[in-house]
């Protein structure tokens, strides 16, 4: 630069209260939200198409297990627009893509697992041609033996990982010495992610034999080792591009990648760019879901209802292939207990394989299924008893010093469940409202009502404890603009945002001056999936150590330059203060240009304190636990089974928050997620294991009718985070997901009252009208 | 001189199309060929919104503009003919959001961002027709909008405060010239469109439509397309010939006698919705569980009828209500019995070349009740597991509690919507008693035998089918008590 762009000397203060002027915690809009109304956002598939780009689509198998006697592929070859077809004998690298085990064979290899499974790959000239090309295959199958049911797994042992187990103390005799034993299991219903924006990548071939890719990924860089490996290249020959998901959940953790591998196989054979986008019913049938698990319990409990032991089991149905399911199913395992003392206590996790495509990552990473368990206990004890299920909930929270050791041996501490709890029942006038409720129950004969308040204590980490870093890139520019670029991922959660937010507080520079980048494998390499709530954990603070490496060069360099201390260097109000003299922040960052101060950094963020031993079943995997709890009324319809949620209240802890309107934004949506996933979102598969809700026409998910009329959303107050998390701040991503569970629980206790709340009805998940119903049927039937 | 052409206005600049095959719909339109990627493909099959956009049209006096929300993906781009387009990038005044879209912004409406612009194009729709929505309104307005990042708390008080919003914006500052477009491209001859070896044309009277099906008899009708489009964008049929009956005149009016209503069968729901709802509330209520605003706004009771679907919500209703159809084949008409329109499941008596012309709903007179139940996993734009129909006469001076004269009609309950013939036979003649209905619940279980499918048991099918009747029966009892969950508040 021979010559620098002008910038005025110094800014008007513009500072807001005691908010630094980054602000962090302001609700400052998403990055993108003026992009997106408008429609000028771009998604992947929105990109301009590149010159000779070709088309992808796969053929499926129509068969849930079988050999795959032959294959004649010869119409697909001569349909029109077809350029290229493949199998696995194409593939010159790896042919096996699964992100932690083998298993998941890129395209089938002589045998199929799952109705769906990819066997082929066709690149062609426009979208539909693909898609029509690959109809015409003809391929034989030799029938195998499909198992399609957990409970026919279990019998069989068929399992994609070995079963495990978490131990505190003897379980059986504290059971068996309690005053009052229950048991129960409950089946869980899985659910489809249903990213508005389906999966998508485009694969770009580049001069030296590698591969561009822009991928609607939540883990670039195993989006780039998996296509390097596929193709047989190095890494450095890879670059992923990811500027922003229409949506992930979870369900771009693993599930973006083959799309990704596929692509770059056909645009390796051909020669082109090659773009793979999944249609809805596609998509449906051949990504992963969360897991459906079926669980059960045997408990022992006093006459207050506190558990004295507890064994679980819970059975997760992977399908074909060991995807991330052990951590899964270890997660759903943590989290048995949710947010209660489970004195002693044996859980034990089995990883189910069954015919039907691979499960995944979803919101909550299996923890959600593990909670259901103990809060179906929760329910039952309070009915046996005849006590009002928040009595129970409240006397097994997790207490003082003897009540807060997990059965996984971690100390649950600064627990703050009890404060919330009392909180919200007072807030939500729960004990007014269970007296108006009771008498409506008395005076309506078809309509009934139901309250419930539910906790939610999520553990905080990856417990793989690799994956907790991040790495970020931030380069000051002479103009005094920022370009920051971190290893996670924007999927609508605000993650650009808040990061953003931090690295202009850390300037004290306005947030707009601040650019977030596409994350992209080349700037920051290695980086770990944005998920397990742990975005900003990670990412804003790897942001904060490389804006705070470049800010104490410009402090180092304006002592030495001025011949001040560091003390008398302030970044304030967009100006850098030094001694007596203000700079604008551009004129500074010029300045130490000219003096030949680098003004681009990198950071690096590890999570401190966490460590966990799978094989003892002891540790501490998790660095903190993020807590809120619910309240929802619910009316039923004795008749139908068709139900309404009339009022949802909640208050999460998110520590001090560094966006209130992110967070709320997205303890709103977690919450109409998880209420979808226990309600109205039902997948079905048929005897043959195909799965029949493949479209939105069939699997349901919440719309703007379900969300609760009267919702009313809090932050806990003035409760920054006790470990040194960025900020002090707490994730937020997955745990409000869990807050759903009060609803399940009203829908109970409102089918309860038909009996007088001396039973605890049966609900498996989703309680779908029909199963509200029957469960309706079943009460009056016993009390017949 | 027919060149083949179909003309609009995509925004305010007018657009000829030609040489562009049929089967295209408006969202790929956009995207492909107008490069015009703001609105999204969710699921290309309108269940989502996330690709609604609106037209303006004008209405039949050409004095006004009529702005509807469809969904772009299930939309053939022939239907654009004499309309204005409009998509998300067209309602920033040049760097200046529109209020739809600032709202929005302002209440943090949008987290991922792709089903965004159809939640603001449902938004600037509902405000061209309604400029102080209330909360219900809004509900209704959006219910075909799927997001799965918001909870959609933020984005119903997005739409509810852009009321406060009152300066005109670009397209009312165009509204006479938009109009004065739209009417030169009324007076074109009748659009037809040929790409591909296949044929769009879209006839302007019910001499055209009838020359058209006689010619080529294989040809296929498409109103709103809400059915139709699936078999292209998910079962990737082609469709040689289709035939645009939206601008048939005959087709798309509404008349009224002293004794019925009659309705054009290519007459869009959101056109007849408050008619129906002022004679016959519950069908009005139930109308507006249809699909969603997008589907209301082109679907139509000819298509619901016509493709003969046993899980259409209006034949139960209409044959509950009595409804007869007239029929039209190359100038000859004939008129039946909804309830004879069904044979067997996707069979009419309909035949090769004739088509729906109108449905006559009788008005409602004295001693008659009309209840209806929508039974689905989902309030909002779900397709029934049930759909009840239950027509109650009790004319009896004598004894009023007496049924005279009784229509049971059910969807989702056989392969066709059906009559349940023995159930109404317990009850004709009867008063509604504990023991009559009792009687009736067992006698549906030997007028059905329905089936399980992805949206519902056999045996909840029927189980709830019984218990509407029962529902029915307490409803009449006692009018004031309420009795369902989608009218609570």
């Amino acid at each position: 630069m021979r010559n620098l762009i002008n910038v005025s000397s110094s800014s008007a203060s513009k500072a807001q209260s005691n908010i630094g002027l980054g602000g962090v915690g302001r609700s400052k809009k998403h990055e993108s939200a003026d992009k997106q109304v408008a429609g000028e956002a771009i998604y992947v598939d929105d990109r301009p198409s590149l010159r000779g780009e070709l088309h992808a689509a796969v053929g499926q198998s129509t068969q849930a297990h079988a050999n795959i006697i032959s294959m004649d592929l010869s119409a697909v070859k001569a349909a029109e627009g077809v350029v290229k077809v493949i199998t696995v004998d194409d593939v010159p690298g790896h042919t096996d893509i699964g992100p932690v085990f083998p298993g998941d064979p890129v395209l089938a290899i002589g045998k199929v697992e799952y109705i769906g499974q990819p066997i082929f790959a066709v690149a062609a000239t426009s979208y539909d041609l693909a898609r029509k090309a690959v109809k015409l295959a003809k391929i034989e199958y030799q029938e195998l033996e499909a198992v399609l049911t957990v409970k026919d797994a279990l019998a069989k042992q068929n399992f994609v990982r070995p079963p495990a187990t978490m131990k505190r103390g003897d379980s059986d005799s504290a059971i068996a010495k309690a005053p009052h034993q229950l048991s129960g299991e409950i089946i869980v219903g899985g659910q489809e992610h249903m990213y508005l924006e389906g999966q998508v990548s485009t694969a770009e071939p580049t001069e030296d034999g590698g591969m561009n890719i822009y991928s609607s990924s939540q883990h670039p860089s195993e989006v780039q080792k998996l296509v390097a490996e596929v193709l047989a290249i190095p890494l450095n020959k890879v670059l992923v591009d990811m500027r922003r998901m229409g949506g992930g959940f979870g369900g771009k953790e693993t599930q973006a990648a083959p799309w990704a591998c596929i692509a770059a196989l056909l645009a390796n054979e051909t020669k082109r760019p090659v773009k793979f986008k999944l249609g809805r019913m596609d998509d449906m049938i051949m990504t992963g879901k969360r897991h459906p698990f079926e669980n059960n319990y045997t408990v022992g409990f006093d006459e207050q209802g506190q558990i004295q032991g507890i064994n679980i089991q819970v059975n997760g149905n992977c399908g074909y292939s060991p995807d991330l399911s052990d951590a899964i199913v270890d997660r759903a395992m943590f989290h048995s207990d949710n947010a209660y003392f489970l004195n002693e206590a044996r859980v034990t996790g089995n990883r189910c394989k069954l015919n039907t495509v691979s499960h995944t990552a979803y919101r909550g990473f299996g923890g959600p299924q593990g909670m259901m368990t103990i809060e179906m206990v929760m329910d039952d004890i309070a009915r046996h008893l005849g006590k009002d299920p928040l009595e129970i909930r409240k006397v097994n929270l997790y207490g003082e010093q003897g009540r807060d050791e997990t059965h996984y041996h971690q100390t649950v501490e600064h627990n703050n469940l009890p404060e919330i709890i009392n909180t919200l029942e007072q807030t939500s006038d729960y004990q007014a409202r269970r007296t108006a409720i009771n008498k409506f129950n008395q005076e309506n004969s078809i309509l009934k009502k139901g309250i419930a308040l539910t906790p939610v204590k999520f553990g905080i980490s990856f417990t793989a404890q690799h994956l907790n870093q991040a790495g970020a890139l931030v380069h000051v520019y002479t103009d005094g603009t920022i370009h920051l670029s971190h290893g996670g991922t924007e999927m609508g959660q605000g993650l650009n945002t808040k990061v953003a937010q931090i690295v202009a507080e850390e300037f004290q520079v306005d947030v707009d001056t601040v650019a977030s980048s596409s994350a992209r494998t080349d700037k920051v390499p290695n980086s770990s999936p944005t998920a397990a709530s742990s975005g900003t954990d990670l990412n804003g603070k790897a942001a904060e150590a490389a804006a705070k490496i470049i800010k104490q060069r410009l402090i180092d360099f304006a002592c030495e330059n001025y011949q001040v201390s560091q003390e008398q260097v302030r970044f304030e109000n967009s100006n850098v203060v030094v001694g007596e003299q203000v700079f604008s922040f551009a004129e500074f960052a010029q300045i130490a240009y000219m003096a030949r101060v680098s003004l681009s950094s990198t950071g690096f963020y590890k999570t401190p304190k966490i460590h966990f031993d799978r094989a003892t079943g002891k540790g501490r995997p998790f660095f903190y636990y993020a807590t809120g709890a619910s309240v929802s009324e619910v009316i039923i319809d004795t008749l139908t089974g068709e139900y309404k949620t009339l009022r949802t209240d909640i208050l999460q802890d998110v520590g001090h928050s560094i966006n209130p309107a992110i967070d709320l934004g997205q303890i709103e949506g977690a919450f109409v997620q998880g209420m979808g996933w226990l309600t109205t979102e039902e997948l079905v598969w048929n005897e043959q294991g195909r799965l029949l809700s493949n479209n939105p026409a069939t699997y349901k998910i919440p719309a703007i009718n379900d969300a609760p009329e009267d919702f009313r959303v809090a932050l806990l107050p003035d409760a920054p985070n006790r470990e040194h998390t960025i900020y002090n701040s707490k994730a937020v991503g997955e745990p409000p997901f869990m807050l759903g569970m009060s609803v399940w629980s009203a829908l109970k206790d409102a089918i309860a009252s038909v009996v007088d709340h001396k039973v605890s009805p049966a609900l498996d998940t989703p309680a779908t009208p029909e199963r509200v119903l029957f469960a309706v049927e079943a009460l009056k039937a016993e009390q017949e | 001189m027919t060149t083949s052409t179909v003309r609009f206005l995509l925004n305010n600049d007018d657009v000829t199309i030609q040489n562009i095959d049929p089967n295209l719909t408006v969202l790929q339109y956009l995207r492909e060929i107008q490069f015009k990627s703001g609105t999204k493909e969710g699921c290309a099959s309108g269940d989502c919104g996330a690709c609604t956009v609106v037209l303006a049209e004008l209405d039949a006096e050409e004095k006004q503009l009529n702005y509807k929300s469809i969904n772009s993906c299930i939309t053939f781009v022939g239907s654009l003919h004499g309309k204005q387009l409009i998509t998300v990038e067209d309602l920033k005044d040049g760097a200046k959001l529109h209020h739809a879209q600032q709202t929005i912004v302002d209440n943090h409406g949008s987290q991922c961002g792709f089903c965004t612009p159809g939640f603001v194009m449902s938004s600037f729709s509902l405000h061209k027709h309604n400029q102080t929505p209330n909360r219900a309104e809004v509900l209704e307005a959006l219910a075909g909008n799927l997001c799965r990042c918001t909870g959609y708390r933020s984005i119903i008080e997005a739409a509810i405060t852009s009321s406060e919003h009152t300066e005109q914006d670009s397209f009312a500052q165009h509204y006479q010239q938009t109009i004065s477009k739209l009417i030169e491209l009324q007076k074109l001859p009748k659009p037809v469109l040929s790409g591909n070896n296949h044929q769009y044309v879209a006839p302007k009277n019910i001499d055209e439509l009838a020359y058209e099906l006689t010619n080529e008899p294989d040809s296929k009708l498409v109103a709103g397309g809400t059915d139709l489009a699936l078999s292209v964008t998910q079962n990737l049929a082609v469709i040689d010939k289709l035939v645009y009956v939206g601008n048939v005149e005959e087709l798309t009016t509404m008349t009224e006698t002293e004794s019925d209503i009659i309705i054009g069968s290519a007459l869009p729901y959101s056109k007849f919705i408050d008619t129906l709802h002022h004679y016959y509330p519950e069908l009005g209520d139930m109308i507006e569980r249809i699909g969603s605003k997008q589907v209301r706004n082109t679907g139509t009771l000819g298509g619901n009828i016509g493709n003969a679907s046993p899980i259409g919500d209006m034949p139960p209703a209409l044959i509950a209500l009595g409804a007869s159809m007239t029929l039209h084949l190359n100038g000859e008409e004939r008129t039946i019995l909804v309830e004879d329109y069904f044979v067997d499941y996707k069979k009419t008596v309909l035949k090769p070349s004739e088509f729906i012309k109108s449905i006559q709903i009788p008005k409602p007179t004295a001693g008659q009740t009309l209840k209806l139940y929508k039974i689905s996993k989902r309030i909002d734009d779900d397709i029934s597991a049930v759909l009840a129909a239950f027509f109650i006469e009790q004319k009896d001076d004598s004894d009023k509690t007496k049924i005279t004269n009784v229509r049971f009609a059910f969807g989702g309950m056989a392969g066709i919507p059906k009559r349940a013939s023995a159930t109404e036979q317990v009850l004709q003649g009867k008063s509604l008693d504990k023991e009559s209905v009792a009687q009736a619940k067992l006698a549906l279980a030997t007028d059905f035998q329905p089936m399980s499918d992805v949206r519902a048991s056999d045996k909840y099918r029927m189980k709830v089918a019984q218990n509407l009747i029962e529902k029915c029966y307490l409803e009449m009892q006692n009018r004031t008590i309420e009795t369902r969950v989608m009218n609570y508040a």
